[in-house]
């Protein structure tokens, strides 16, 4: 897409010599750096509880955010408010984190070519109502139909479309069109009038709404919300205490997102607070762990073409062969630490001051059957899906909430086991790594990571591993 | 008292208006508006500055039992007849739900008087003041021992805000809030031993604020006393939630109250309204009409009053929090307690949800303990409210004959909420509003920790 096509240009009549204008303000008390941050999002969602379409809504949003560097500090205004007037305003109240004579008199905006990682022509978001709520309407029915002893079933589809153009005192012009969409099923299942269990399942992506009629159907989605919550029904007492754990592939690389990459978030260790400050190039894993952050996944719900910065998506090697390599690096990080950016520039919206954030995160694969690393346990947890994790980058610690684990004995999985809190020291954790499958997943594009009070959409992977100690927090 | 100065209270009646002429049997309008600012330091230099000012409007409409909602920042004309058109097509697909509508027309209304939600002086503070004030807070902790080596930094934020509801039953009213906020977090060292803790204070005004200094030393306390943790063995003993923690317990309690999670058989707590589900010391309130506290307001998101509601009193379960339609599902009436944001059916939440104190001090509480947990952290979302089942990351120190020993961390507490709360030994007599949450020191029989 083009500037001249685009929607702030066709219908907020925005031109380069206004954009140029903008940061001329935003730069007119002396600041190294400025952006702008143009963005228009159309967002719906639907919903099913008890066979009944209970919601369904659809907004627009829109809005500016200027901002401007001065060595270490940030100036940060916004209007939504997209009328010449207001952005001056933003530009100027953002321009005084500086003080002194304007640097800069003279801006060459231009537009580079970048990725293309979602070539959806028509957005989920652009299509008839009537069509995305038989999505919802089918899961709810496939779930229903999956077991007798399934008896609530909750969907939610949500779609959004955003419109995001960067422009920034070094000359980048950027333009992108985001299209993501997501669809959830929870179920309730309860055997004899006894206590309900909950299962849930959900997935997307930066996909066309045939992804959800061809690929992963709401049947799909269904049927796994519906079987773990049947599953866990037979669950007994989860187990306390150190022992060796086994993650399923796919979401389970949750792990990776909250053990290492926040951690490894260039903010964090340019302020020496997080627990990998000062260790690039030292062992932080053993030696089997190879850890990616890749934003340039075709079609992923982490992946994006450019970064909220302007700045291109890459693929970056957090972890090699258990070696910490690098950081995830936005602007006002890898200037000050006199760095790269590595794409990695990300924020909510245009409200919010962009910061490093991970896109996809993952493990890649290794070598061992699935089977093997199960067979090797003789007692131990396997955990086949989760729940959300936090980290604590300053002491290193991180849990994360396992939903679906069995109890390994004498190498087999027997018990479903209730739900369980598993916790590890980020730095440590990786070191007892013993094993490495052969079969990475990515996970089906549902998450969601929140840091300083900013969410943004993500993914993870990881290939079925086994790590020989780790604290599980049962009751039994 | 000044009535609106702007036009957005005519504007939400006119939506509801247009929403009616283009077909809506009922209609629902939010219209919120806001300044925001905030201030970060970072080892005594300014890190950034942001300010913005926001608004943005929101409608639902019924036609019949069939629902649809919309919203928009953009108030001009243009998109204000977008977001109408865009309701009403919804409408189209959802489905006729016998409960759906707006309360009953008896039901409308505000709670009268100055509520104190709002302080004009949170909008005439200097800029320089409240850099200064988060600079304060910074070098109280930095200065409070060698050991604070660094720093995330103090943070000195404000809103103002206005927010405006307007429904087709006749409902018109708004009101004005403010608050402003002081954090910090140092980071603590010793050895390869590196841990961080904050603290903060919140008011709706800026004179209600406790000291910088008192805020910066109280964190610096909180990091120090972190330092050099055990991973203890994995063990049953006696777990004492301090204030910042047993809040989160009643967050946990109001997932399990909430009138939504009550109809759908997803809480432990559904189908036992009169039964013992706690200790008997423990009673539990929801009450929107204290002034001057944040969870307050004159009338809820559908235009109802604001009340006190006793959830749990002496132990049993007298009252979930309901909203309107979650009401007509259980054949109840709302407790007033309907939240939303601008737009979507209405939602549920708490007002000032809190326990009631007891008489032991946190003192007595810990003394009585030959060997226990005492909880300044969790971490993460292992909470179950369909079964009950808890399962969190903690840290904290180790209760030792009576006394607060040594910092532990790296471990999980775990048990069952419906245990929990009928284990609940000892209710501290330390409560604070530090939010619309609030529980004093708070004492559970017996927990597991996983360690070692």
């Amino acid at each position: 897409m083009q500037f001249s096509e685009s929607i702030f240009a066709t219908r907020f009549n925005l031109s380069r010599q206004d954009l140029e204008n903008y940061l001329a303000d935003a730069l007119s008390q002396g600041g190294d750096y400025a952006d702008l941050y143009f963005e228009y999002l159309l967002t719906s969602s639907i919903s099913i509880d008890e066979s009944i379409v209970k919601s369904a809504a659809q907004g627009v949003s829109m809005g500016v955010g200027v901002r401007v560097i001065s060595g270490e500090r940030t100036g940060y205004a916004y209007s939504d408010d997209l009328s010449p007037e207001k952005i001056r305003k933003a530009a100027r109240v953002a321009a005084h984190i500086a003080a002194g004579p304007s640097k800069v008199d003279k801006f060459d905006l231009c537009e580079g070519a970048h990725h293309n990682l979602y070539p959806v022509l028509t957005a989920p978001t652009e299509t008839a109502f009537s069509e995305r709520v038989e999505l919802v309407k089918r899961a709810d029915r496939a779930a229903r139909a999956y077991d007798h002893r399934v008896f609530q079933v909750q969907a939610s589809y949500a779609d959004n479309l955003r419109l995001v153009l960067v422009a920034t005192s070094e000359g980048v012009l950027t333009l992108d069109r985001q299209p993501l969409a997501r669809l959830s099923v929870a179920a309730l299942a309860r055997q004899d009038g006894g206590t309900p269990q909950r299962g849930h399942a959900g997935g997307g992506g930066r996909v066309e709404l045939d992804f959800f009629l061809k690929e992963k159907t709401p049947e799909h989605f269904a049927a796994e919300a519906a079987r773990e919550a049947v599953t866990m029904l037979d669950a007994v007492d989860a187990p306390a205490g150190e022992m060796t754990v086994v993650l399923g592939p796919g979401w389970p690389g949750i792990l990776l997102h909250e053990a290492v990459g926040h951690g490894l978030e260039a903010d964090f260790n340019r302020k020496g607070i997080s627990a990998f400050s000062g260790r690039i190039g030292q062992k932080v894993a053993s030696e089997l762990c190879t850890v990616i952050d890749d934003g340039t996944i075709s079609s992923r719900r982490g992946s994006l073409n450019v970064d909220d910065e302007g700045h291109a998506t890459q693929r970056n090697v957090l972890i090699e062969n258990g070696v910490l390599r690098g950081y995830l690096q936005d602007k006002l990080s890898s200037t000050l630490l006199n760095s790269e950016s590595t794409g990695s520039g990300r924020r909510e919206s245009y409200a919010h001051i962009p910061m490093p954030r991970m896109t996809n995160t993952f493990m890649l694969a290794g070598e061992s059957e699935p089977a093997d690393i199960i067979r090797s346990v003789p007692k131990g947890l396997y955990c086949a899906n989760f729940g959300g994790g936090q980290v604590d980058i300053t002491s290193g610690n991180f849990v994360f909430s396992a939903s679906e684990s069995y109890l390994i004995e004498d190498g087999k999985l027997t018990r479903p086991v209730r739900n369980a809190t598993l916790i590890g020291n980020g730095p440590e954790a990786l070191k007892y790594v013993s094993m490495v499958g052969n079969d990475l997943r990515l996970d089906e594009g549902i998450g969601v990571c929140g840091k300083e009070g900013q969410s943004v959409p993500v993914g993870v992977g990881i290939p079925t591993i086994k790590i020989d100690r780790m604290t599980v927090g049962g009751t039994a | 008292m000044e009535l609106s100065p702007n036009h957005l209270p005519e504007l939400a009646q006119d939506v509801v208006k247009r929403a009616l002429a283009a077909g809506a049997t009922d209609a629902e309008c939010t219209i919120e508006e806001g300044d925001e600012f905030s201030a970060n330091v970072r080892m005594r230099e300014i890190e950034n500055l942001k300010e913005a000012g926001s608004r943005g409007a929101g409608l639902r409409i019924l036609i019949g039992r069939k629902t649809g909602a919309s919203y928009t920042s953009d108030l001009s004309p243009e998109g204000i007849a977008l977001m109408v058109r865009s309701a009403i097509e919804l409408a189209d697909i959802t489905t006729e739900d016998p409960h759906a509508g707006l309360p009953d027309p008896d039901e409308f209304g505000a709670i009268p008087g100055d509520l104190g939600l709002y302080s004009p002086d949170v909008e005439a503070l200097d800029t320089e003041l409240k850099i200064d004030t988060a600079k304060r807070a910074e070098e109280a902790a930095l200065s409070a021992d060698p050991r604070i080596v660094n720093s995330e930094g103090a943070s000195f934020d404000t809103h103002v805000g206005r927010h405006i509801f307007a429904n087709s039953r006749g409902f018109s009213g708004q009101y004005r809030s403010s608050y402003c906020s002081l954090s910090t977090v140092p980071v603590a060292r010793d050895g390869d031993s590196m841990e961080r803790d904050y603290w903060y204070t919140m008011a709706r005004g800026f004179a209600g604020l406790e000291s910088p200094e008192h805020v910066g030393r109280t964190a610096a306390r909180r990091a120090l006393q972190r330092l050099n943790p055990v991973k203890v063995d994995t063990q049953k003993v006696p777990v004492v939630f301090e204030p910042r923690t047993a809040r989160t317990l009643l967050d946990n309690l109001f997932e399990a109250v909430h009138g939504m999670s009550i109809y759908r058989h997803e809480s432990f707590l559904a189908g036992k309204l009169g039964e013992k589900v706690a200790s008997e010391d423990l009673t539990v309130v929801d009450d929107s009409t204290v002034p001057g506290l944040f969870g307050t307001s004159p009338f809820d998101d559908e235009g109802v009053p604001s009340r006190r509601t006793v959830v749990i009193e002496r132990g049993v379960l007298k009252s979930y929090l309901l909203n309107t339609y979650a009401a007509r599902k259980l054949g109840m009436k709302t407790t007033g307690n309907a939240s939303r944001g601008l737009t979507g059916n209405a939602g549920i939440g708490h007002g000032n949800f809190f326990i009631q104190k007891g008489v032991q001090t946190p003192e007595q509480i810990i003394a009585a303990i030959p060997d226990g947990f005492y909880v300044t952290e969790l971490m993460g979302f292992g909470v179950n409210i369909v079964t009950g089942d808890y399962s969190r990351g903690a840290a904290g120190l180790w209760i030792r004959n009576g006394e607060l020993a040594f910092a532990v961390s790296e471990v999980t507490i775990a048990g069952n909420l419906k245990e929990m709360l009928l284990g609940l030994e000892t209710i501290g007599s330390d409560l604070e509003f530090r939010g619309s949450v609030a529980a004093p020191t708070l004492k559970i029989g017996e927990m597991t920790v996983g360690g070692k």
